[in-house]
């Protein structure tokens, strides 16, 4: 089928375009919810399977502060904003923090129970429906070249992009980000030098259960949004920071996009029931043709 | 003087043991519905119309002066689980008949279990391979999927449109209408120009539509159910493709207009009765009791009935009717069942016999279109 | 030695005997999976306990397993006996296939190509409707039987489960106080500095990749005979997850470790049924708190609660 496709010259051109476009908004949502994985990874080296939930946490937290309390749209987003960050606050205070014996296997099952947990509660707030938002300014299709896209995938891209740059000067130019970095490097020596590294493994946290509400919030009004929507999105975002190498910057972003793009052109050049297959073998080509990661360095091993 | 003393002691003695035996034997009706996990949206109203209709007949004074009592576990959608609470259901609680499961996967799974354990079942579910072929035990109330395909089809053969497109979610579901899409489509004349598929949790299916537009097909089938619809329903909209566009039964409630919003005008579907119900003629056979089902599961629930739980009110009729016609024995209600002829119910005009054991005809489904934010059946 | 061969002795015992109190009911079916469980739990704790390589894909050499039985037996009319073996081979050569490349991989790069690995396989169950059934399943998979007598009934499921699963447990005991047992231990540790003492790392991690998914292979074709029906849904990343937590519940590197796990995870939410929707939020709880408080597992974690009850000095720490 792909092949008639093929001989259609002009066609063509469209329909990759949209099939860029469509995959680069869906890549955005995947690589903000990347980049939360990655910096708790780098502050704390804990693959935090709960993720997901915080995605579904900011789209449904969105929904009660539009529809109960009647907030206007650009007041509801911070308080979901915030009320998620309270989340990732507790869940680090109450599930991560006590730990006796914190191997990181042991922090990765805690996660996971952690996600069940605030999914059930989430199931008995919100209920089993899906829930859909309405978008930020409209549903009007905005034409380029001959393909199509919302203005919500707008607010995609923007949002994403500015989060990114936040993001990078954080990291960079405030003391608490170079602070936060140097526990990613070593966290002995972070401590040594007088960094209270428990409260960069909390602001990391904080930090990435923002980023992820944020995700969810944005991505709402295209995608509908339920209290099971965070395993999968999750997922996704976890192949992105892998991809990425676990970087908090613009590797994992570039993760976030290949996949999003590998997914909408294997739907629609090859096949659609294979989509996810295509996307995940072409991952595992480029692990086995480099196994430290498309962007990482080969380093070696302490004995 | 003496005579009457005695009569009146034999009558309360007699009253005396027949209340005990009221409230000693209640009829056990199991239940198994994946009222968590991905198919909740049947499970749920599939156990609240259950829970509602048993307590409403147990209100009106039982079956035969016995009450009813529902023994419902929960799934998860998951066939492993169903197949052991099944086992549960017979081994353990003693059921006289089961309802459910609430998808083809579960119930293919749990059918040996009831053949076995000798214990009718009443699927929810709406694969055809269920009853076909007929199997002793096991009958159904959901209507087939073929049934719904057929409704679409003999729409498009009537309006000329032969090519057409289908997008089915990747799931049991999406997977049975696909199926029976393919099967059907040669004897109505139509060419399927294009077959794609979605993931159950994707975000977003602008791909496989811009695929479809670039074919020539002019018609749009999609298989799912909530979500994935509506997102399909808002991406048409985005890509601006014009041909007509139909859904499935699987999204024939009012959530579905509530998630796709505006994008979800002009979309037509099959759908039960249910949804309709105010709209049917007085003379329609079913709309007693499709009035009655939506006005009481507004009360209790707060919220619209739609024809999944109409599954389960279904089921339980069924059983009802079957125990008020003879013994209350597994056997017995399994032959009575099998007798059934001319239920009026929320999913049709039920008719089972030894040959079929699905029990409904083309009328189950009427073809409904949005209009304003509601449906109406096309004419 | 001789303290281990007691110990087995006296589970298998309490395996045989465990029926006597179920007489029939429906639990009886559960313990059977518990049983499949168990074999899948111990598959995973010789990858991740001993050789310390994580697997996110394990639900999918499970599913290969009940799928090549479920396909062979009813679409090609195979012997169950003849499709388990074969079926155990085919996705033994698989993983020996895929284990070079992957097992290259370290850390969490390991963890997502097997996560990529297992929903490339389930994708695969998923599409091949043809052969599977797709996502709406396999049935008439029929049960194993030896010559006139069937194993169609969740007592004669029982005891045919738990003899495959008994002889994983002996043979992996056997496994982890062998030779090989010790040299994986050293790989788990570090392996540069086992390769420099003379043990093929490499090899060895392979070897134990193929070990275990022919193990689940194993475990998944008894799935496959004695559930009759297959769908891909039980062969999900989920599924995976909920092997590797019932490993790390159970303990690391423990063979009744790997049993507790799965019977807990197995038997838990059949206990938290009367809760209703809470059981969920009840499930991960305990998890976070199980983690929390046995860190080691249950099978250090209780005699670890034992002791600090008795003993309140006790060396906890030293379990």
């Amino acid at each position: 089928m792909s092949l008639s496709l093929l001989s259609r010259g002009e066609m063509q051109f469209d329909q990759i375009l949209q099939y860029v476009l469509s995959g680069l908004s869906t890549g955005a949502i995947y690589a903000l919810i990347g980049i939360g994985f990655s910096i708790i990874y780098n502050a704390t080296g804990i693959i935090n399977f709960a993720q997901g939930e915080f995605v579904m946490l900011g789209g449904l937290l969105t929904l009660t502060c539009l529809e109960y309390l009647k907030l206007p749209i650009w007041a509801a987003i911070p308080c979901a904003v915030a009320v998620s960050t309270v989340a990732g606050l507790l869940f680090e205070r109450l599930a991560i923090r006590p730990l006796r014996r914190p191997t990181p296997i042991n922090l990765v099952i805690i996660t996971i129970g952690g996600s069940i947990l605030i999914r059930g509660l989430a199931m008995l707030f919100w209920g089993k429906d899906t829930h859909s938002i309405p978008s930020f300014s409209g549903d009007d299709p905005i034409a380029i070249g001959g393909a199509t896209i919302l203005p919500q995938h707008l607010w995609i891209l923007g949002i994403t992009v500015i989060i990114i740059t936040a993001n990078k000067f954080y990291f960079y130019h405030t003391i608490s980000g170079k602070a936060m970095r140097a526990c990613a490097y070593n966290r002995r020596a972070a401590s040594l030098v007088g960094i209270d590294v428990r409260r960069m493994v909390l602001f990391s946290f904080m930090i990435s259960s923002a980023m992820g509400a944020m995700a969810g919030i944005i991505v709402a009004p295209l995608t509908m949004t339920s209290y099971d929507v965070g395993v999968m999105l999750g997922l996704k975002g976890f192949c992105a920071a892998i991809i990425g190498g676990m970087s908090s910057g613009i590797a994992t972003v570039i993760g976030g996009l290949l996949l999003g793009v590998l997914e909408s052109l294997g739907a629609g050049l090859i096949s659609s029931g294979y989509k996810d297959a295509i996307a995940f073998i072409m991952l595992l080509l480029i692990l086995f043709i480099r196994p430290q990661g498309l962007f990482g360095k080969a380093d070696s091993e302490r004995v | 003087m003496n005579r009457s003393l005695i009569s009146l002691l034999f009558a309360a003695v007699t009253m005396l043991f027949s209340a005990n035996a009221f409230a000693a034997a209640p009829i056990k009706i199991g239940a198994l519905f994946a009222i968590t996990g991905p198919a909740a949206f049947l499970g749920e109203p599939e156990r609240n119309s259950a829970k509602m209709v048993i307590d409403e007949i147990n209100r009106a004074g039982g079956v035969k002066g016995r009450k009813l009592e529902l023994v419902a576990y929960d799934t998860a959608g998951d066939a492993t689980k169903a197949v052991q609470l099944a086992t549960r259901l017979i081994k353990d609680d003693k059921v006289v008949a089961i309802i459910g499961p609430s998808t083809t996967g579960e119930t293919m799974a749990v059918i040996p279990v009831a053949e076995r354990g000798q214990v009718p079942l009443i699927s929810c579910s709406a694969g055809s391979k269920i009853t076909d072929p007929v199997k002793k035990w096991v009958f159904k109330t959901a209507q087939n999927d073929s049934l719904a395909v057929g409704r679409i089809f003999d729409y498009l053969q009537k309006h000329k449109l032969h090519n057409v497109s289908i997008l089915t979610v990747s799931d049991g579901f999406g997977a049975s209408g696909r199926e029976q899409l393919k099967a059907q489509a040669s004897k109505f004349g139509i060419k399927i120009v294009s077959d794609d598929t979605y993931g159950p949790k994707d975000t977003d299916m602008t791909a496989q539509l811009t695929k479809i537009r670039g074919s020539h097909a002019q018609a749009v089938i999609c298989w799912g159910t909530n979500p994935g619809p509506a997102v399909i329903a808002k991406n048409v909209r985005q890509l601006g493709i014009k041909t007509p566009v139909f859904m499935s039964h699987g999204v024939s409630s009012k959530k579905f207009i509530e998630l796709a919003g505006d994008a979800a005008e002009g979309i037509m579907l099959p759908s039960g009765k249910v949804v309709v119900a105010d709209q049917l003629s007085n003379s329609d056979q079913q709309k007693k009791s499709l009035l009655s089902f939506v006005k009481d599961y507004q009360n209790h629930y707060k919220t619209e009935g739609d024809h999944f739980g109409g599954h389960a009110w279904d089921a339980v009729m069924l059983i009802k009717s079957a125990v008020e016609k003879g013994a209350d024995s597994p056997q017995a209600i399994r032959d009575n069942l099998e007798k059934t002829k001319g239920f009026a119910g929320i999913g049709g005009i039920f008719n089972y016999s030894a040959q079929d054991h699905a029990g409904l005809g083309k009328d189950a489904f009427v073809l409904v279109e949005v209009k304003n934010r509601d449906w109406v059946i096309v004419k | 030695m001789k303290r281990e061969l007691l110990k087995f002795a006296a589970f298998t015992a309490f395996v045989l005997l465990m029926p006597l109190f179920f007489k029939g009911g429906y639990l009886m079916n559960v313990l059977v999976f518990v049983g499949i469980n168990t074999m899948l739990a111990i598959a995973l704790n010789l990858l991740l306990g001993y050789a310390g390589q994580i697997s996110l894909g394990h639900a999918g050499f499970f599913g290969l397993g009940a799928y090549l039985s479920g396909v062979l037996t009813v679409n090609y009319d195979w012997n169950p006996w003849q499709a388990m073996p074969v079926a155990a081979v085919v996705v033994g050569c698989l993983a020996c296939l895929i284990g070079f490349p992957i097992l290259k991989l370290k850390g969490h790069y390991l963890a997502m190509a097997t996560l990529g690995l297992g929903i490339i396989i389930y994708i695969v169950f998923n599409e091949t409707i043809e052969l599977t059934g797709g996502p709406s399943g396999l049935s008439g998979i029929p049960n194993l039987a030896v010559g006139e007598f069937t194993f169609d009934s969740d007592v004669k499921n029982y005891y045919l489960v738990w003899c495959f699963a008994l002889a994983v447990v002996l043979f992996s005991i056997n496994l982890a106080n062998s030779r090989v047992g010790r040299a994986l231990r050293a790989v788990h540790d570090s392996e540069v500095a086992a390769r420099v003492v003379g043990v093929n790392a490499r090899m060895l991690k392979i070897q134990i990749f193929v070990l275990s998914a022919m193990i689940s292979s194993l475990a998944g074709s008894l799935y496959a005979h004695t559930m009759t029906f297959i769908s891909p849904a039980s062969f999900g990343f989920n599924f995976s997850v909920e092997l590797l937590t019932m490993v790390v519940i159970g303990g690391l590197g423990s063979v009744y470790g790997s049993f507790l796990g799965a019977a807990l995870l197995t038997l838990l939410p059949e206990f938290l049924r009367a809760a209703n929707d809470y059981d969920i939020i009840i499930y991960g709880g305990l998890l976070v708190l199980m983690v929390m408080f046995m860190p080691g597992g249950l099978v250090r974690g209780f005699p670890d609660l034992f002791r600090k009850i008795f003993n309140r000095r006790g060396g906890s720490e030293h379990a």
